[in-house]
């Protein structure tokens, strides 16, 4: 039988009671991938043979009589921006052209332990900078259910594998939207946990206080299953939360969301949002009621300058961090003809190894610390930051969870926004906000919306270590949906055709 | 950077800003490129300085969404990195070093 349409769930049982092993699943994803992925490039790199080495070592503790976690076994796309040791790492830049890691990120060393195997590194906007993939340095990746469209950004590799059913689990990264505006656009789920949730340990940095690494998946039930691998506390990152992980595996499998209050954003819903998704959304909100739920209407009137502080902390930040590649320790170099300065070198490669996207995003957030601008910018944006902050407590105050679409529109065609950085900086507008506060969101599948039949999300965000509510109410609001529709919404995408 | 210096109309971002700041993040940008973008910019700082409007000195700036305090650890050696390993994405290296263009100038 071939699994990969199967959840990853399903493959995870159908391993443990014996019906398959872990080198025929992962021999069919990478038959999978050869025959689509010329089509999609959800990939940037494909270890085929570490991949068959982890799944015949899995396969053979599990015949040995070993007890292995839930998902050992299952198959699995790690986004580019996370190093996994000896294994190409190059963040979608030309930066790292070459680049082989010599540690793992501690996300892959929980996924290694749990013995999850990994087929490849998927593709990405450069740095993470980016809401279509476009900016990658190696070519865009398509939308499996429109090839002519965008997959969302920055982690469109990950949500494109998913999809078109290279892998049934992901690794995303989210600065401001990156793991759920793919997953809406795709007809994917995707989380974003409560920041310092999931350690960033081998994550190359972006925007260090609003980055967060998270599950992409098929369905509720296997992102919160990832959920629980790549989760907790790691001595390796100061940032990383102390706590225990919130049960979210069990909260995805609750189906119960009677006496649980629903806020629905008054300012996440209205100009420039698609009339499908929004009818999708109210649709998802009426099942939610059906399911017992009770809705509630909340403001949050600082999200209006939600985007606005968002494009002055993160290039900030990233003009900071960026500055480690300076050609001197690893990456690529130019220009070192042995008669230049160090200086001039590192002015060189940082011109030949960065995309226009990220030197416009290094240049705004150099002038936006620069002094004299200072407290007009990047201080102002930090009070934007609080006020949203006060917004989110107000609001959950009224309300267990918020929840909106989670991108104003469908994919939209590769291309469109090419000279409109600002058109392309409000996809993200709904899903910065949790990303300023450092709450968990997530984003599921609401339909397709009427106008062009591509996929709508819905989003819904949790009070931060509360990231089992938003499962527990994401989890019953895909089961209405299934119920509603008789077959998951994948099923509707068609058969990536090759055009060789 | 001098807030007088700035001439442009909207937010005040000059090609020669531009120049100044790509020195500043050491990107070497040719004309094409510096024109494209004090324009780019212009558009940009123009939107997002609204968030000057809800600025007030009322308000405490956030760096962080979570309290952040300093981790210590314990002063015990544990396995690292050997200086191979270390080196092993180095453009350059020389005698288990980077090696890395002239710093100052000539002697």
């Amino acid at each position: 039988m071939n699994y990969i349409k199967s959840n990853a769930s399903v493959m995870a049982a159908a391993l443990a009671n014996g019906e398959t092993t872990s080198v025929e699943l992962t021999e069919q994803h990478f038959e999978q991938i050869e025959k689509v992925d010329g089509a999609v490039h959800a990939f940037l790199y494909l270890d085929r043979e570490g991949a068959m080495e982890q799944a015949h070592a899995i396969d053979t503790r599990r015949s040995d009589g070993e007890e292995l976690s839930p998902l050992a076994g299952v198959p699995l796309a790690l986004k580019d921006v996370m190093t996994q040791k000896g294994i190409p790492t190059t963040c979608g830049s030309k930066m790292l052209e070459g680049w082989r890691p010599p540690y793992d990120s501690t996300v892959v060393s929980r996924l290694k332990d749990a013995g999850i195997v990994i087929l490849g590194k998927t593709n990405m906007d450069e740095f993470a900078m980016g809401s279509s993939t476009e900016n990658s340095a190696y070519g865009p990746t398509h939308n499996p259910w429109d090839l002519t469209k965008i997959p969302g950004g920055s982690g469109g590799g990950s949500a494109a594998a998913l999809a078109a059913f290279e892998a049934p689990l992901a690794i995303g990264t989210d600065t401001g939207g990156s793991i759920r505006q793919p997953a809406a656009v795709t007809g994917t789920v995707g989380v974003k946990p409560t920041y310092g949730g999931v350690s960033r340990y081998g994550l190359i940095a972006f925007s260090s206080s609003l980055d967060q690494a998270g599950p992409c998946a098929r369905t509720v039930l296997d992102a919160a299953l990832l959920h629980e691998v790549i989760a907790g506390h790691d001595e390796r990152d100061s940032t990383s939360i102390n706590q225990p992980v919130p049960a979210v595996v069990k909260a995805a499998k609750k189906l119960d969301v009677k006496g649980l209050k629903i806020g629905v954003v008054k300012e996440l819903q209205g100009e420039g949002f698609q009339a499908g998704v929004l009818h999708r959304f109210h649709e998802a909100l009426d099942l939610l009621v059906e399911a017992g739920a009770e809705i509630v209407n909340v403001s949050c009137p600082s999200f209006d300058y939600a985007l606005a502080a968002y494009y002055l902390i993160a290039p900030s930040e990233c003009s900071s961090n960026l500055a480690r590649f300076d050609s001197m320790r690893y990456g690529i170099r130019v220009g070192d003809d042995g008669s230049k300065s160090a200086e001039e070198v590192m002015n060189l490669t940082r011109h030949a190894g960065f995309g226009p996207e990220v030197k416009r995003r290094i240049i705004l957030g150099t002038y936006a610390l620069s002094s004299g601008f200072y407290d007009a910018y990047y201080g102002s944006a930090q009070k934007v930051r609080t006020l949203l902050i006060q917004d989110f407590n107000s609001a959950f105050a009224e309300a267990d969870v918020l929840v909106s679409p989670t991108s104003p529109t469908t994919a939209f065609p590769i291309g469109q926004n090419d000279n409109d950085p600002l058109a392309m900086y409000l996809n993200d507008i709904a899903t910065i906000p949790a990303n300023m506060a450092g709450i968990g969101a997530m984003s599921l599948p609401s339909g397709l919306a009427e106008e062009d039949n591509l996929p709508a999300g819905f989003h819904i965000m949790s009070p931060a270590m509360k990231d089992d509510l938003m499962y527990q109410v994401g989890g019953t609001l895909e089961a209405a949906l299934l119920n509603k529709w008789g077959a998951p919404l994948l099923s509707n995408a068609p058969d990536v055709v090759v055009n060789s | 950077m001098d807030e007088k210096s700035t001439g442009s109309a909207q937010s005040g971002i000059s090609r020669e800003d531009v120049a100044h700041l790509a020195k500043l993040a050491r990107i070497d940008l040719n004309n094409v490129e510096l024109d494209h973008l004090a324009q780019e910019l212009d558009v940009i700082l123009g939107a997002v300085a609204k968030v000057r409007e809800v600025a007030g000195a009322d308000v405490a700036p956030t760096s962080h969404p979570i309290p952040v305090t300093n981790v210590y650890r314990d002063d015990v050696v544990k396995p690292s990195l050997t200086p191979e390993e270390a080196l092993s994405g180095a453009p350059a290296q020389s005698e288990d070093r980077f090696k890395v263009p002239q710093i100052l100038g000539e002697e």
